[in-house]
């Protein structure tokens, strides 16, 4: 549907404001540098402050970078205004025009680019169809529920067929079952659109659920850029993997090496770990297991005692002591399993492709 | 820290950009030659001497006057009085609405009566009838107390005129601050024990005492800068404004009146200074909540008895006064004759070319108020919306209009525009003309618009807009096509305040108008000063029937065609 899939390219961009309280100046976004591939779904993730939102705004042209350059496709655009550039954009307050109706909503844009009225009303019809809005075109936008006006939202962009869809945090004022289908849907129009999207959020199944790619965002500088998977399973710092799921840290030494394979060794016990090639030994080294990749058992390679057991339903949830580190434990399906008390005495077990070194 | 190309990209976008830049272009030289310039010729005036030097001399002349040092302790005496008093009124009347539970009907009809009044009516009706009322013939002091020699004229008569014209300005500030204190700190406060007098001390009071201060000052400076009620009503009591009027109308002395203009001008400025950028931003500090639900009202009559009797005798009065100018146009000799007539009303027409003064008065008046509404709005929309380095210089400036006297304006104008601007016969065309008048209109309401426009329009969401510059309309479009129709309530209501303050305006008029000219305001104030209260009653009369209708059509077309209301309640 779009005119023409296009990618984002982000070259050392900065953003600097002055804090309102010291009249500090400080980064918003330091030196970001990112490559967005045309039709593909790219998340930006991160807690409140790190920048993503004014990353968005710097691409969407309401904020202008005091550092780098941003590209739509292979045309430098930091100084063209928002009108002039070939992005839409989805709000987190949906921003829909209050004295218009849905109709009017969805056409303003292609007004805007003087089409004539029956190009407009076959986009508009086809457009609402798409997000499921069909016959609803009288409606006023306050007579609509939140996620109809987040479907109009949505429309008014890509009626546009923008190169590049921005979303700012468009779920968030919605309730969480509606943010779940709502994201199933957004996942499936941008597929079927086959448009390139950029989307701010700060909730990891939502970014999980959407992305192509997720670009973690900690304090203005990109901590990680990597699918879904390689970001939970191979975090590069404690933060992307603190941030992203549940996760125990065990601080150790790698003691033995051999080629990939080594020995790290956290409070006193050896665990068998992988992906150590690159390290020295004798290093010091940080593990991220996750909960759900460790069992308790009877036998196994850390040893621990139980300071918490609790019944969940779905798991069994475990706080264990490792020594003097709080291992946490979600263990599946326990209805059959052995379930250890407080007090108990047990090992944390796992493979060594479960743990990660940092 | 780095090499900041971020404000020069903001300046190319904006550039790029043809219709704003023109429109900031023509904004900042309005306000620089109609608001700053004039204060700028009053300043150089006054201390530039005849061989081409700086010299304090003037300065040194009217302050060795003593009928000006008198003037300024005056001023200053009526200013604190007025400013208390009405800063009390006001509070007393916010308090009984926010929070006593009124039983009748009749008294939230008082309230709204009392509330729109002062905006209706000319700023001298009280005035008028004030004599009416309490002077040598006044029908309270001659027939009723029968005092025959009573005298109104002086520091009470003005300082009583002011506080019931400038109170309600007070209530409805504070009716606004008080609504948005959270219900349950009071609630707090007095589930820990404290009694009704003590919550309102240790909570309530401390939480309004910025706005209070705020309210004081916004007072002080409008009756400084009242010019109408101490001609009339003076006497021989002068103030700073009357007193620059005689010196450039009795005594043809410019020189002088521009330095008494400055010194006035530095007295107003500096209340405003203070007001805006320290007791603004602490009420904003303390008072940041919204109320999270309603009030629980006081029903214990101990209290509502003596608020709403002194509230009601307060309004009743202040309403007495008001029906007095009509009244007074219909008796043939006030204070003597009570027999009812129509002279009064047919000798405006026949005798005093009331109609041409209606018509000019009108017409001027509808020619500025478009102008005000839309400039205000324009404003308002650039201070809130858009960021460009002139912002904050086009914001201060049209505020800066609210702290400037009309007197003081008036004498600018004069000084600056007699032979042009700078002397060199640039614009001196407009000296005289229909234009300077409408100009000063324009310059006079601008502040009043400008507000309640920022104020309309913090409350629409910035991304509305972003969202329609991201469908690719430009700047002016979106302005014409969503920010207008979303304040088209506050539009309409800048139109008719701007429309009712130029009609009934008379302090800077007065210095400007030429005889080609009648003004409505001009003609009450010269039959009011002749002691020809009929004809003034008449015409103040028709004046207010004209303001009062057109506050109506306002509030009737809001009804019908506004939906701002609606808009609000999305969210």
């Amino acid at each position: 549907m779009a005119k023409q899939k296009k990618g984002v390219r982000l070259e050392h961009i900065s953003k600097i404001y002055q804090d309102p309280k010291t009249g500090k100046d400080f980064y918003a976004v330091k030196d970001t540098s990112l490559e967005i591939a045309p039709g593909s779904f790219v998340t930006l993730l991160g807690p409140s402050g790190c920048g993503k939102t004014t990353t968005l705004r710097m691409i969407a042209g309401f904020e202008s970078p005091d550092e780098g350059e941003i590209y739509l496709g292979d045309e430098p655009i930091n100084a063209l205004t928002p009108n002039k550039r070939d992005t839409a954009m989805v709000f987190q307050s949906y921003a829909l025009l209050p004295h218009y109706n849905i109709y009017d909503n969805v056409a303003y844009g292609l007004k805007l680019r003087k089409l004539d009225k029956t190009t407009i009303r076959e986009k508009v019809t086809k457009i609402l169809k798409l997000v499921g809005l069909e016959g609803m075109e009288a409606r006023m936008t306050n007579q609509l529920s939140g996620g109809q006006q987040q479907r109009v939202a949505l429309a008014r962009a890509l009626v546009l067929e923008p190169g590049v869809l921005l979303f700012d945090e468009p779920l968030s004022n919605l309730d969480a079952k509606l943010r779940v289908s709502m994201r199933t849907e957004i996942r499936r129009i941008q597929q079927e659109a086959g448009i390139t999207a950029i989307y701010v959020t700060h909730d990891q199944s939502e970014a999980m659920a959407l992305s192509d790619q997720i670009i973690i965002m900690e304090k203005g500088v990109v901590a990680q850029i990597g699918t879904p998977q390689e970001i939970y399973y191979h975090p590069a710092s404690e933060f992307v993997a603190d941030f992203i799921g549940e996760a125990n840290f065990l601080r150790g030494k790698l003691t033995a090496k051999d080629g990939d394979n080594g020995t790290v060794t956290v409070e006193g016990t050896p665990v068998p770990v992988t992906g150590v090639a690159e390290r020295q030994e004798g290093q010091d080294c940080t593990l991220v297991l996750r909960p759900e990749s460790a069992v308790l058992a009877d036998k196994g390679v850390l040893p621990c005692r139980v300071v918490l057991s609790c019944f969940m339903g779905a798991y069994q949830n475990y706080h264990v002591m490792v020594g003097d580190t709080l291992v946490k434990i979600t263990d599946f399906n326990p209805k059959n399993k052995k379930i250890y008390q407080v007090g108990d005495a047990a090992y944390v077990d796992f493979d060594r492709e479960n743990v990660h070194v940092l | 820290m780095a090499s900041r190309q971020g404000a020069s990209l903001d300046r190319k976008k904006l550039m790029a950009d043809p219709i704003m830049v023109t429109t900031i272009v023509v904004l900042i030289t309005f306000l620089t030659l109609f608001i700053l310039y004039p204060l700028a010729v009053l300043l150089v005036d006054s201390v530039y001497s005849k061989d081409g030097g700086i010299t304090l001399s003037i300065f040194q002349r009217i302050f060795g006057m003593s009928s000006f040092r008198t003037a300024i302790t005056n001023t200053l005496k009526v200013g604190f009085t007025v400013g208390i008093f009405s800063t009390l009124i006001g509070l007393l009347f916010a308090y009984v609405e926010v929070y006593v539970k009124v039983r009748t009907k009749f008294m939230g009809g008082l309230f709204q009566v009392v509330s729109m009044l002062p905006v209706v009516s000319p700023p001298f009706v009280l005035s008028l009838s004030m004599i009416m009322l309490f002077g040598k013939a006044g029908i309270i002091t001659r027939y009723i107390l029968h005092i025959y020699d009573n005298s109104v004229y002086g520091f009470w008569g003005i300082a009583i005129v002011q506080t019931l014209t400038f109170f309600p300005v007070c209530y409805m500030m504070l009716k606004g601050l008080l609504k948005n204190i959270d219900p349950s700190l009071e609630e707090a406060a007095r589930d820990m024990g404290a009694s009704r007098f003590k919550v309102f001390a240790s909570v309530t009071l401390p939480l309004i005492l910025p706005g209070l201060g705020n309210a004081f000052l916004v007072t002080f400076i409008e009756s400084i800068a009242d010019f109408a009620n101490p001609m009339i009503i003076g006497g021989s009591y002068d103030t700073l404004a009357t007193t620059i009027y005689l010196q450039i109308t009795g005594a043809y002395d410019k020189e002088g009146a521009a330095a008494m203009a400055v010194v006035l001008l530095t007295i107003t400025l500096a209340m405003y200074l203070v007001q805006k950028y320290v007791l603004e931003k602490k009420t904003a500090a303390t008072l940041t909540g919204k109320a999270s639900r309603a009030r629980m009202l006081i029903e214990d009559r101990s209290v509502t008895t003596p608020l709403t009797v002194a509230c009601s005798a307060i309004a009743l009065f202040v309403i007495i006064m008001y029906i007095c100018v009509p009244f007074g146009a219909l008796f043939n000799t006030w204070g003597y004759d009570f027999t009812l007539t129509t002279k009064w009303f047919v000798r405006v027409f026949q005798k005093y070319k009331g109609f041409k003064a209606f018509k000019d008065s009108f017409l001027l008046s509808l020619a500025a108020a478009p102008i005000t509404a839309l400039l205000s709005m324009i404003i308002s929309y650039l201070v809130v919306k858009r960021k460009f380095r002139a912002r904050g210089f086009i914001e201060f400036v049209s505020m800066l209009a609210m702290a400037v006297p009309g007197t003081v304006l008036g004498i600018g104008y004069i000084r600056g525009f007699v032979n042009g601007v700078f002397g060199t016969g640039f614009l001196q065309g407009i000296y005289g003309s229909a234009a300077i008048l409408i100009i000063v209109f324009v310059v006079r309401s601008l502040p009043t618009g400008t507000r309640s426009g920022i104020s309309a329009l913090r409350q629409i969401d910035k991304s509305i807009e972003e969202s329609a510059y991201d469908m690719g309309a430009d700047s002016f479009t979106v302005f014409m096509t969503v920010t207008l129709p979303l304040i088209k309530d506050s539009f309409l209501s800048g139109l008719v305040t701007a429309f009712v303050r130029s009609i009934t305006a008379i302090s800077a008029i007065i210095l400007l108008v030429t005889p080609q000219f009648l003004l409505i305001t001009v003609q009450i104030n010269e039959f009011a000063e002749k002691g020809s209260y009929g004809i003034a009653c008449a015409f103040a009369t028709i004046l207010i029937a004209i303001t009062y209708g057109s506050v109506l059509l306002m509030n009737l077309v809001t009804k019908y065609f506004g939906t701002s209301r609606k808009y609000k309640e999305v969210d």
